[in-house]
């Protein structure tokens, strides 16, 4: 019991960072119908900016935790949104009316490039953060002296997400920009015809991505403590897992698929086999889409004849 | 100066190029201004602005020139051109990477400093199409029909000639060892990039973990001739045969799914073959991989100084030739060129038949497949096996090349290349696979020394062929039959 | 003589929508029976259920070619066509637009064509059986594009042709699968006068030369009044009126339902004028 607490614990937190990237590749393939291969990287890119930040912090010696995370929170966001702002500018823009594979193609090389970027300027080797928060709350012990126990980063990881959900879903739900969005969505040249600037709002979409990807880099840094230029393939491709999982397209699929992979990933890990957790992952997502080709929460495809 | 920016908003190109700036030094003010240096007692930053300076002059200079290319204005892009030249010549040509002028350079070493001329080279190249064009009136765009036949006829020219070279390089005097391993490479991924073609360009599948196939076809040979001894030209049959069966057995569960479903399915499967890879220790060896694998025999005659034990002879010795590695490297590199010069003609054949043209009006539309009684899986499922089987016999030839194998070789980045091949070649074009590879492949392999700065192009070449060229280099789509003969008229 | 095509009870729901409703009618041979209706009557969800895009909530639906018996609810799509012989175009037209015009007639015939290339076997080896079939194959291509007259622009990419060379294009296609039911969905939306009577002449002629049975949804009244041998109506997914072409021109439920006011005079007239300009028609 105790250790199935502690796997939901692990599965819930892993599952907040996997769904907070995946909000970004499901937003980007909902407007523009691409996937967005170089998120992951920016992901990783947002881990990079957390870590510096919370380093320079250091130097000049802002301890007081909360603050500290409020600042690198902010500067994180806003540097790493430019990055989801250029690479959209940049390597998508021009190909917004070319066949669906060529920003595939760029979105590939544009997760190439940056990746490599990173490892130019930073080293190839994992960099280690000393850990900033500690401790946590003991859950439920067992005779045999197991204890179940959430540490104060993973409710600090948990809290976080539900706050920027909740940020989020008022984004899209309550003002002109979701609206502008969600119009975007649902047709492109109407909404241009209606005068939403579609331009705009596509960019603003890659700066919402980012900016949740941001985040998930920072809780990324906070919780493992190691973070090096390859950490965003890996979470890119188990986000974009959980984003089709759910649906793509879908935001609350997105979340919960993300909540999905990470639940089936820590427990696999804790009752099978952590070599085999991607195979699983994998394999629920094959038997999801077998028998429910688009996604947990996907609106059902009607064949228009 | 009115003259250097004539026909353009200088408002508006100052905002740009002021945008273009902030952002560049926003951008790279934390990840490359700083550099995280561990010390004893963890990590510790260092600053290293004088980077992020550059950065940000050569993205001021390269915005203010590709704005005025935009707005077809060709005075400034010519100067921006003719400066960022003569930063970089300057140092080049006086002295090297030690002269006092080296801080101009980009790149720690010269040969890339050189490849960095590609840069401004391409501005001046831009600006002086615009300003040929803007001192001519526009050519009318006649004949364009004939201009298109010369052109098939140039490229079936170019063809064949490509074959001929290719057959003729390794005993030409300027067939170095070195070169022939450097094509044997590109040969192989010509040959992945013709294998995938036939799913991605020919039946419009996204299939994001063709490497898996690959992978298939590499372990195939290395297991069957470690267990049982088999020889290569046993295997390679055998070895295309399970890769096929295995594209058939994973296609049927997913080839119903629609576009990007697919990608993401046909990646996580490409995942999970190396996880299998590399944590089933007792079969493949796991991460350690399989070493030792039999390289392939010239009719039984086995590329070695040496005789073998039993007895025989070696290719040197039957042929009277005095042992000299070159031969296996060149016999390698000829069994690979017959190898996709047979997918070549696979391919070319099979778009010609039936199920060729099913793939093509498949990629269209489905809903109207369905219409005239095709079954969508059915043709689907052949084209899956049929590219896999490709990349089967391309794995074996690696695994036999390399001698060993291991999970490292099979991950998803080399799918995205081999993918980014077909996409870049052009969709369906067998010739633009060539040049693509050749692009993608052969010249990064000349730059090996270069390890980290060549990912670092080979990402920004990508996007940058992609935005210059969306339908890839050779788009032109041939008809698969024709009712009249060409030229015509009609 | 049994007809052709006989449809029992067929009704088709989306959730808590009635697209077609209990409807049943026939077809016969070598007779074009159109279906008419307003928009939204359902005409073309019937179409989805016939060549097996939908699978139908209830009903039966029977076809009695020369090619056998076959209950199309109980076919997947692709065998409705193949084994049954129904061919169908489309509302919106869709032609492999890439792809060229004579290469648009051989994928219709694909079955055939890939017998005859042994699975691809005989066809890569280039033996001379593969190449006979093929050879047939591009002559009944080109009898067809001779009958359309696009046999100059066989080369030429679909997706380049004038709109009216498409929808025929369509029909030929569907044509070259050798059906015994050829089902038409709006085939002259979009044409031009002299255009739609192309498309009359054709259709008739498809009729009598070929004998097969021809299904039509149809907004234009000047083609449905012309060459209609039968004429089914569709209202909210109900059949209100079958019959030859006069007893409909004058059933007052059709006029109400396509013009809602039951008590002007020559209704007839008005239907045709007022359908010919339809915008939602077209």
């Amino acid at each position: 019991m105790e250790y199935f607490l502690q796997q939901l614990v692990n599965g819930v937190t892993l599952g907040a960072v996997y769904g907070l990237i995946a909000i970004g590749y499901s937003m980007v393939y909902g407007i523009i119908g691409m996937i967005n291969f170089a998120h992951g990287d920016i992901f990783m890119i947002g881990a990079f900016h957390a870590l510096i930040v919370f380093l320079i912090l250091g130097a000049v010696g802002i301890s007081w935790l909360p603050l500290a995370l409020l600042i690198v929170l902010i500067v994180g966001i806003l540097l790493t949104s430019l990055y989801g702002w250029s690479v959209e500018r940049i390597a998508y823009r021009p190909l917004r009316s070319s066949p669906r594979l060529a920003p595939l193609i760029s979105a590939i090389g544009a997760s190439i490039f940056l990746q490599n970027y990173v490892q130019l300027a930073q080293g190839a080797r994992p960099k280690p953060l000393s850990q900033m928060v500690s401790g946590g709350i003991t859950l439920m012990e067992s005779d045999a002296g197991f204890a179940a126990r959430v540490s104060y980063i993973q409710i600090v990881i948990v809290l976080l997400t539900l706050a920027l959900m909740a940020v989020f879903t008022w984004l899209i739900k309550g003002t002109a920009l979701g609206r502008a969005q969600r119009a975007c969505e649902q047709d492109r040249k109407m909404a241009a015809l209606l005068g939403v600037d579609v331009d705009r709002t596509i960019s603003l979409t890659f700066v919402i991505g980012a900016s949740l990807a941001a985040v998930a880099g920072l809780m990324f840094t906070l919780y493992y403590g190691v973070i090096d230029f390859f950490i965003g393939f890996v979470a890119g491709i188990k986000a974009f897992t959980a984003a089709v999982l759910g649906g793509i397209g879908s935001l609350p699929g997105a979340m919960l698929g993300g909540l999905l992979i990470g639940l089936i990933e820590a427990f696999w890990s804790g009752y099978f086999s952590v070599e085999y957790k991607d195979v699983a992952s994998f394999g629920v997502l094959v038997l999801v889409l077998i028998f429910r080709p688009t996604g947990l929460l996907g609106r059902p495809e009607i064949e228009k004849v | 100066m009115t003259g250097l920016l004539a026909g353009l908003d200088g408002g508006k190109l100052l905002r740009h190029v002021l945008g273009a700036v902030l952002i560049t030094f926003l951008m790279t003010s934390l990840i490359v201004g700083l550099e995280l240096v561990a010390t004893q007692t963890g990590l510790s930053l260092r600053p290293r602005y004088h980077i992020v300076l550059y950065c940000v002059v050569v993205v001021a200079l390269g915005s203010a020139a590709v704005f005025a290319l935009v707005e077809r204005s060709w005075r400034l892009p010519m100067l921006v051109g003719v400066v960022l030249a003569a930063l970089l010549l300057v140092p080049l040509l006086t002295g090297n990477l030690d002269s006092d002028l080296a801080f101009l350079l980009p790149f720690p070493v010269a040969p890339l400093n050189w490849l960095a001329l590609f840069l401004p080279a391409f501005i001046l190249m831009r600006a002086g199409q615009l300003a040929y064009a803007s001192a001519r009136p526009p050519a009318a765009a006649a004949r364009r029909r004939e201009l298109s036949r010369t052109g098939k006829l140039i490229s079936m020219g170019l063809g064949l000639l490509l074959i001929l070279a290719a057959f003729a390089f390794p005993v030409s005097p300027w067939g170095s060892r070195q070169l022939v391993d450097i094509l044997t490479i590109v040969l192989i991924y010509i040959m992945l990039g013709w294998g995938l073609n036939i799913v991605v360009g020919l039946a419009g599948l996204l299939d994001l973990g063709y490497v898996a196939f690959y992978a298939v076809g590499a372990y195939s040979y290395a297991l069957l001739s470690e267990y049982f001894g088999w020889s290569f030209w046993v295997c390679l049959p055998l070895a295309g045969l399970f890769a096929a069966s295995f594209g058939i057995v994973l296609g049927f569960p997913v080839l119903r799914l629609r576009g990007d479903y697919l990608a993401i399915v046909t990646l996580g499967f490409g995942e999970i073959i190396r996880v299998v890879l590399i944590n089933w220790y007792e079969f493949t060896g796991g991460p350690d991989g399989i070493g030792g694998i039999p390289r392939p025999s010239f009719f039984g005659l086995p590329f070695q100084a040496n005789a073998p034990k039993g007895g025989g002879e070696t290719f040197a010795s039957f042929f009277g030739l005095s042992f000299d590695p070159y031969h296996r490297i060149a016999f390698l590199y000829y069994v690979i060129l017959v190898l996709a010069l047979f997918t070549n003609w696979f391919t070319i054949r099979i778009r010609k038949l039936p199920i060729g043209r099913a793939w093509e009006a498949l990629r269209e539309d489905e809903i109207a497949c369905r219409a005239l009684g095709l079954n969508p899986t059915n043709v689907k499922l052949a084209a899956f096996g049929i590219g896999a089987m490709f990349a089967g016999f391309a794995g074996s030839f690696f695994a036999a090349r390399q001698g060993f194998i291991s999970p490292e070789s099979f991950v998803f980045i080399e799918s995205a290349v081999i993918l980014s091949i077909v996409v870049l070649g052009g969709l369906g074009s067998q010739l633009g696979i060539v040049f693509s590879a050749a692009i993608l492949i052969g010249l990064p392999e000349f730059f090996r020394e270069l390890e980290d700065y060549r990912m670092l192009a080979f990402g920004l070449v990508m996007v940058l062929i992609m935005i210059w060229k969306p339908t890839g280099l050779v788009s032109h789509r041939d008809p698969t039959i024709r009712l009249h003969p060409r030229g015509d008229g009609r | 003589m049994t007809p052709l095509l006989t449809v029992e009870h067929l009704t088709m729901r989306f959730g808590g929508l009635v697209a077609v409703d209990d409807v049943s009618f026939t077809a016969e041979q070598s007779q074009i029976t159109s279906i008419i209706g307003p928009n939204g009557a359902g005409k073309t969800t019937m179409f989805n259920c016939l060549t097996g895009f939908y699978q139908p909530t209830t009903g039966q639906l029977t076809l009695a070619g020369e090619r056998g018996d076959f209950l199309l609810e109980r076919l997947d799509g692709h065998r409705i066509v193949r084994d049954a012989g129904v061919a169908r175009t489309f509302q919106n037209i869709r032609l492999f637009t890439g792809m060229s015009v004579l290469e648009n007639l051989m994928v219709a015939q694909h079955t055939e064509q890939m017998r005859a290339s042994g699975w691809s076997m005989k066809g890569l080896l280039g033996l001379p059986s593969y190449r006979r079939a093929e050879e047939e194959a591009v002559h009944l291509a080109r009898s067809w594009l001779d009958r359309i007259n696009l046999t100059d622009k066989a080369d030429w990419p679909a997706g380049a042709l004038a709109y009216g060379d498409q929808r025929r294009l369509e029909i030929a296609r569907a044509m070259c699968t050798k059906p015994v039911l050829l089902c038409l969905d709006e085939p002259a939306a979009g044409l031009n006068h002299t255009e739609s009577h192309e498309l009359n002449d054709l259709l008739r002629w498809i009729k009598e030369i070929h004998g097969i049975g021809i299904l039509l949804i149809e907004h234009d009244m000047s083609v449905v009044m012309g060459i209609s041998d039968k004429i089914v109506v569709l209202d909210y997914g109900k059949k209100i009126a079958e019959g030859t072409p006069a007893e409909i021109r004058d059933d007052p439920r059709v006029i109400k339902a396509y013009l809602g006011e039951p008590e002007e005079e020559d209704l007839p007239d008005i239907v045709a004028a007022d359908l010919d300009l339809d915008p939602g028609a077209r």
